[in-house]
């Protein structure tokens, strides 16, 4: 988990390194301090589980499993990109490892992970669905009847909540009565449970749970995984300039950052060595900057693709 | 897949097609369920859902008892949540399901635009085709007895403007059994739309399972002075008021269903207008930026030269539905509306 955590984390700052060459042209909405999410839940899922991603998607698809340099493709708008040039960073999949895709609609994955879930019970399969949304999702319809159809028919299905507490610039406080998302899962009749989003551990345990459930068709389950994001809503900036957040918050949380916490803690109990972190580093290092070149050599797509894949 | 053969088989099937040779009599209604009662048998991925499949009525009768068959695991009544509901029917489809989506009211599908628009249309495209979304949404579109503003809305017009949808709408009982098979069996989302004014029409079909290609258009009767493109309940419309012309007025008309407006027959059209040079398009969405706009735009670019006679569109007026007998009279167009505008255009 703490390599998959690097992952993601040393391939955003990748895109934050190259993005003002203005040859990445996609708006990225990066996932830079959330990272512990994303690596905890995907770490308890098969290679057939279903994962629905958003707009920031990134992450979701490298834990997964979804390869990297195809990723790095469709950022570079290149027809190797995993959707061939034609989503961008918002719309990401790859269909063998389970990422089904990602929305950039704000809650229209959740109802897709259910019906996912849906398909494998009616199906007889042991596959789970697993949808990862904002706490902006929350005020959206579909977040509730999805909870309500999941709970109605007992449905494998996991959802995960990434409260980073800002929808755009609107902080949780503006669009919520209340600052408790978990406890909506008691209305829908399903366990709902709140965990520290930047201790990967933690949200691995509670994940694990969730999808034991799942997979024992013993239903749903609701986690609001607190954590934040350290750049701005859409782009490779920090936007403290902009007012909506103050700086001390982030810093509150830097401290906490994913990554280096559960690094100390694997170097404290003589898992790994300092050595061990330099190496690993070095090699994502290399992976990555591999996927760079990969996608900006790669050819772009032809005028005549744009009429493709529109139906079959 | 079950599948494969029917719809190879369509083609070539479409010049042979018997409509009224058979004796074979369903209503439109039966046709409906028949067909939605076999793909369920061949296929166990297909399965119903909507407010009500199950329920004593059966939508209009167009599900009638197959819960009996299917049990509500197949037939499977919903919360009403149409926007969130249409998601998890979308959700199935990416995962292998083949689910049959049915609105009573084509009115209250509106509650599902951003899934219908944002996700499934485009699901395939945005994946760069790794993605797809095989799924069928069949609504039922109302009119009379005071339906009113909400209960009777024919929205086609606004699913055409969509790419990635497919859009069908049949006109009498052979052609919805086999275009509703031809929409399950579709890798693709299709808007699958009937008018309930259509529902006790009874005409042949045959037993065995057949599908019909989308994008085929049909001459329903041959002419040489007007063509008439009709569209689903205005197809009856139509014949009726093709019958009048001829009769009492010596204006033959040629009709024309298009079955499907997405994808469109756009041949089928401009044959018949390059021969009658006269166009009159009848269907009961709005006028405004509707399906007529799109067509008569369409004949407009590509056959300009061989009309010798403006287009003309039998359509609602930018109003909406009313509910009194009398304003419905005037609201909804129909054969005689389609009489005087022939009588129009060929008055030269």
């Amino acid at each position: 988990m703490y390599k998959l955590m690097l992952r993601l984390r040393l391939f955003e700052e990748k895109i934050v390194s190259v993005y003002c060459d203005q040859d990445m042209k996609t708006p990225v909405h990066l996932y830079i301090g959330e990272e512990a999410v994303a690596a905890g839940v995907c770490a308890n899922l098969h290679k057939e589980d279903y994962v629905f991603s958003t707009h920031r998607s990134h992450g979701h698809y490298l834990a997964k499993g979804g390869d990297m340099k195809s990723l790095m493709a469709e950022l570079y708008g290149r027809t190797t990109g995993c959707s061939k040039g034609k989503g961008g960073s918002m719309h990401v999949v790859d269909p063998e490892v389970g990422v089904c895709g990602s929305t950039a609609i704000v809650g229209g994955n959740i109802p897709l992970s259910v019906g996912a879930a849906l398909a494998s019970a009616m199906q007889k399969k042991r596959h789970v669905a697993v949808s990862f949304f904002g706490d902006g999702a929350v005020d959206e319809g579909t977040f509730h009847e999805s909870l309500n159809f999941a709970a109605l028919k007992v449905l494998p299905v996991v959802f995960v909540c990434e409260n980073n507490f800002y929808a755009t610039h609107s902080h949780q406080s503006k669009r919520q009565p209340h600052d408790h998302i978990y406890r909506l899962a008691k209305n829908y009749l399903m366990p709902g449970v709140r965990v520290d989003g930047n201790d990967v551990l933690k949200v691995f345990v509670t994940a694990r749970e969730a999808v034991r459930r799942a997979r024992k068709r013993e239903g749903p389950t609701l986690i609001e995984c607190r954590t934040y994001r350290w750049k701005g809503h859409v782009g490779p900036d920090c936007d403290i300039k902009l007012g909506y957040r103050e700086q001390k918050e982030l810093d509150r949380w830097m401290k906490r950052c994913p990554v280096k916490r559960f690094e100390k803690k694997l170097v404290n109990e003589g898992v790994m060595t300092r050595r061990d972190v330099e190496r690993i580093t070095e090699k994502i290092d290399r992976e990555v900057h591999e996927a760079y070149v990969f996608g900006k050599e790669s050819p772009h797509p032809k005028a005549k693709e744009l009429l493709e894949d529109v139906w079959k | 897949m079950p599948w494969t053969k029917l719809q190879a088989d369509a083609i070539g099937r479409e010049d042979r097609l018997p409509y009224d040779g058979g004796d074979r009599r369903l209503t439109y209604r039966e046709a409906i369920r028949e067909a939605q009662y076999q793909a369920m048998e061949i296929d166990p991925t297909v399965f119903v859902m909507g407010e009500g499949v199950d329920d004593p009525g059966g939508i209009f009768g167009t599900t009638l008892d197959l819960v009996k068959e299917y049990g509500r695991d197949r037939i499977m009544d919903l919360p009403l949540a149409e926007n969130g509901f249409t998601g998890i029917a979308v959700g199935a489809a990416i995962a292998g399901m083949k689910p049959i989506l049915v609105h009573m009211r084509m009115d209250f599908l509106l509650l599902s635009m951003d899934q219908i628009v944002n996700h499934a249309s485009k699901w395939r495209f945005m994946f760069g085709g790794k993605q797809n979304v095989p799924l069928t949404i069949r609504s039922i579109i109302g009119r009379g007895w005071g339906s009113a503003a909400q209960h009777s809305q024919s929205l086609h017009g606004l699913f055409m403007h969509i790419p990635g949808l497919k859009l069908v709408m049949p006109s009498n009982p052979y052609d919805v059994k086999g275009l509703l098979l031809a929409s399950i069996a579709d890798e693709d989302p299709v808007m699958f739309i009937e008018h309930r004014w259509l529902y006790d029409q009874i005409g042949h079909v045959p037993e065995e399972m057949y599908t019909i290609a989308m994008g085929r258009g049909r001459v329903i009767r041959k002419g040489t002075d007007v063509s008439i493109l009709a569209i689903s309940h205005m197809v009856p419309e139509a014949s009726k008021a093709a019958r009048i012309l001829e009769e009492k007025h010596n204006i033959s008309c040629e009709v024309i269903d298009p079955r499907t407006l997405k994808p469109l027959d756009e041949k089928v059209i401009l044959k018949s207008v390059k021969k009658t040079g006269r166009l009159i398009i009848a269907d009961f969405g709005w006028n405004t930026g509707g399906v007529s706009s799109q067509i008569a735009s369409m004949v407009a670019e590509k056959a300009f030269a061989r009309l010798k006679e403006p287009i003309r569109r039998v359509c609602l007026p930018d109003t909406p539905t009313p509910a009194a007998p009398a304003l419905e009279d005037a609201f909804y167009p129909g054969a005689k509306e389609i009489v005087r505008a022939a009588r129009r255009l060929c008055k030269g």
